[in-house]
């Protein structure tokens, strides 16, 4: 098997491994209402990391996320509240915002030569401070729309709910999946990771691409933000505290190497999951602290850490010759 | 395999009265060079003789200060070498520089791939890929990571890579320096098909046996300077040798009377000291007393037995004894245990610690031998940096002075006090007069055959002909990673070394 699948098929067996052990406590986990819940209350945090996986493949970090999800829920309830616009069109509005954030961060980056870490990171403060400057409590929102959306859903087989911000981070996936593996500018992405100076020569436009990773970053975590303030009905500057790391442990549990180069959208998707299920996890059992999702994340991601660098060190090139006769 | 004889077609990239200036220096002046269709054309030069800056102008990385590049008759200025790639000359380095993490046909195709609707047509561009590396012999699978393959293969796809993407001039820097026998063949009949395809071939390499051996034509640099361009059949290896080094052999006599050979016992001995791939396993003594030269061409495996001898890389054969005891060098905390010093060739990088004065450069491998229970204190630094600066003439304002202020003489002699400082038996010096104004080359001299003097056994490796033969007792010649020769008495010549080095190469590969 490719090595870079091996991370992933690792993840893959371990979800379905804790999914089967905690039907056989609870069988009724494994039910599409579960499964509907899932989708639901991780949408926000799924639509975020895959925007992480871009940035951890093409080896850099993304520290704003959490921030920019919290400042869009806040700007999105301040223009349908307060300046009375239409929900659509606050969300077209996030979006552009986001968009031009993710690319003065990419741009940072690129130009000034500056760690990804270091700019992201005045990135989360920017986005964390300029939310509460717009509001700092939080604001609920009261609209037709909300109502309309929250209402509407696909009922699955067995009687579970496909939400609408499901729905959204599933096409979300499927969307970027092609990005990844079948677009130029997914294997440009690839190519920084795997080695900038060699991607340069190759004639990769790095600043562009560069760029645009950033940028598809702060335009998921924007979506993001849509999603979890459709999900709330209120915007508020702290929310979504920490989300980036809870996106940055999926991305790794799902089999992408934290150093670039390597890595699976649908990883992130298993890894989002994992997450869940332990949540989820948890809710049935009902006298476990909602802590326990934090030291499980931590180990499984501790786990991951360590295989990943048994993997890539242990096969590292094997000399294959194979010249024709 | 023997020379191409082929006449080769027009001329396809030229260079004319090429200069260029980075700051005091002049790194190229006045060079003509052509590439013609369906010929290999060999670049050789040693170290700072302006290959590297010939080949960036060539490929677009630098700009010429003087003079133009015309690519088939047309003067051309690239803007950087992507723009040189997609005019028709292609580069290949000695470090692939493609992505080991993706496939082979990624690898190829890398923003060129066909798209259907915004999206690759993966299947296409790995039937294409199969197709292209069959050209060059290859069948491999094309989906597996290109980083699963050896070196060669890498190397081939990126010579496919840089012909498919650009098809007139491809620049092949040296592409055999970590490719193993076996494999520099396989990239040999690569050039060969290349050529009979019409491509122009520029060469660069250090091996010799391989410029003859793929060679039509080939251009000697030196200072900056065109030595000349011979047609390979028309010279011998010393001819080009002496091209590069830029000797007149008509001096040939030894100018002092140093070498009458060993007199006092043996201080160190190897005995079959070697490790695969980097030096063929070697024997030798030196004497208390004396000093041996190692003479060879840049990357003929000078620096890398220095290392071994040290410590710095683990040999895997041969033994080491000191003053006829059986010793173990496995690390160079052991070698300067053992009596050893070691002046790196790149000072800066492996020598001085800039930031330090000059006083703590001179003790700390003083300080690390005595280990960390027995500091000395600044009154014993202060004798110790003040004997050893006096002795050997250290130019400096003050001892607290940060060493990296020092000219590059001083530098040179602080690292030299600081391992006589631990009362060496042995001392290692690579190429101790890089770098190194002319003035200050003498005295490096006069401090070596002090030292000689002085008892220590020296082993001195060095570019420069003319300093080797002033101080050698005997004289080691490398070539090819081996040790090909020992001289001494009437043999501690120019002429002779030049042969020493050049000699068989024709005959090799």
């Amino acid at each position: 098997m490719n090595r870079s699948l091996r991370p992933l098929a690792a993840t893959a067996t371990i979800f379905l491994l804790a999914y089967a052990a905690a039907t056989f406590q609870y069988p009724g986990m494994l039910s599409t209402r579960v499964l509907g819940n899932f989708l639901t209350d991780n949408a926000f945090l799924g639509i975020a990391a895959v925007g992480m996986t871009f940035v951890i493949i093409s080896g850099g970090i993304d520290l704003s996320v959490g921030a920019v999800i919290g400042f869009t829920t806040v700007l999105i309830a301040v223009l349908v509240m307060w300046a009375g616009l239409h929900p659509l069109v606050a969300f077209a509005v996030a979006l552009g915002v986001s968009a031009a954030f993710g690319a003065a961060m990419g741009a940072a980056i690129h130009y000034l030569k500056v760690p990804s870490f270091i700019v992201t990171l005045a990135g989360m403060f920017l986005a964390r401070g300029g939310a509460s400057v717009l509001s700092p409590d939080s604001i609920g929102i009261k609209h037709e729309f909300y109502t309309a959306v929250s209402k509407s859903y696909l009922l699955m087989p067995g009687g579970g709910r496909l939400s609408v911000v499901g729905l959204i981070m599933v096409a979300v996936f499927l969307a970027a999946i092609l990005l990844a593996h079948r677009t130029r500018f997914g294997s440009y992405v690839y190519a920084l990771g795997g080695n900038e100076t060699s991607a340069a020569l190759m004639g990769v436009p790095v600043a562009r691409t560069t760029i645009q990773i950033y940028m598809l970053s702060s335009v998921l975590a924007g979506l993001a933000g849509i999603v979890f303030s459709l999900y709330t009905s209120a915007g508020y500057s702290l929310s979504a505290l920490g989300v980036e790391l809870d996106a940055i442990a999926a991305v790794v549990i799902g089999g992408t190497l934290l150093t670039g180069g390597y890595g699976f959208v649908a990883g992130t998707f298993i890894g989002v999951m994992l997450q869940g299920l332990v949540q989820t996890y948890i809710v049935f059992d009902g006298s476990l602290s909602s802590w326990w999702t934090k030291i499980v994340i931590g180990a499984l991601l501790f786990m991951f850490i360590v295989l990943q660098r048994l993997i890539f060190t242990a096969s590292a090139p094997n000399r294959k010759v194979l010249w024709k006769a | 395999m023997q020379t191409a004889t082929t006449d080769a077609g027009a001329p396809v990239l030229q260079a004319r009265g090429i200069g260029k200036v980075f700051g005091q220096h002049r790194a190229l002046d006045g060079v003509d060079f052509e590439a013609r269709a369906g010929e290999v054309h060999a670049l050789l030069g040693e170290n700072g003789a302006g290959k590297s800056t010939l080949i960036k102008i060539l490929t677009g990385a630098y700009q010429p200060d003087e003079g133009e590049v015309l690519l088939n008759g047309a003067p051309v200025a690239f803007r950087d070498p992507l723009q040189a790639q997609a005019q028709g000359i292609g580069t290949v380095y000695q470090e692939v520089n493609l992505l080991p993490n993706r496939s082979v046909a990624e690898n190829l195709f890398l923003g060129h791939q066909p798209t259907r609707f915004g999206l690759i047509r993966k299947s296409v561009i790995e039937a294409r890929a199969r197709e292209v590396l069959a050209t060059y012999g290859l069948e491999i699978d094309v989906r597996a990571e290109l980083g699963s393959y050896s070196v060669a293969i890498q190397q081939i796809v990126a010579i496919a890579r840089a012909v498919e993407l650009s098809g007139k001039v491809l620049v092949l820097d040296e592409p055999t320096a970590s490719l193993d026998r076996n494999e520099v063949q396989r990239m040999f009949d690569v050039v060969e098909r290349l050529k009979k395809r019409g491509l122009a071939i520029i060469f660069i390499t250090h091996f010799l046996d391989q410029v003859f051996a793929l060679s039509d034509r080939v251009t000697i640099l030196r200072n900056g300077r065109k030595v000349g361009t011979e047609r390979l059949q028309d010279v011998t290896a010393t001819d080009v040798v002496r091209m590069m080094l830029g000797k007149d052999l008509a001096f040939e006599h030894h100018p002092t009377g140093i070498n009458e050979g060993p007199t006092g016992p043996v201080r160190v001995e190897f005995n079959g000291l070697g490790k695969a791939g980097r030096v063929a396993p070697f024997s030798l003594k030196l004497h208390e007393g004396e000093v041996v030269g190692v003479a060879g061409l840049l990357g003929s495996g000078r620096t890398e037995m220095a290392r071994l001898m040290f410590g710095v890389d683990l040999p895997d054969s041969g033994q080491v004894s000191v003053d006829g005891k059986p010793t173990t060098i496995r690390n160079p905390a052991q070698a300067v245990a053992a009596g050893f010093g070691f002046c790196p060739e790149d000072r800066k990088l492996d020598g001085i610690f800039g930031d330090l004065s000059v006083r703590e450069n001179i003790i700390i491998a003083l300080q690390a031998k005595l280990g960390w229970f027995r500091a000395l204190n600044r009154d014993e630094q202060d004798e110790i940096a003040g004997q050893y600066a006096e002795a050997l003439d250290i130019r400096a304002a003050n001892h607290d002075m940060p060493v990296k202020l020092l000219s590059g003489g001083n530098q040179q002699k602080v690292i030299l006090a600081r391992w006589l400082a631990i009362d060496p038996s042995f001392l290692i010096l690579d190429e101790p007069t890089r770098g190194i104004d002319v003035g200050a080359h003498a005295e490096i001299v006069r401090t070596i055959n002090r030292l000689r003097e002085d008892g220590l056994a020296l082993l001195v490796i060095s570019s420069e002909l003319d300093e080797v033969v002033a101080y050698s007792n005997r004289i080691v010649v490398m070539r090819d990673r081996e040790l090909v020769a020992e001289l001494s008495g009437e043999d501690i010549a120019p002429a002779v070394i030049v042969k020493a080095i050049a000699e068989n190469n024709t005959g090799a590969a």
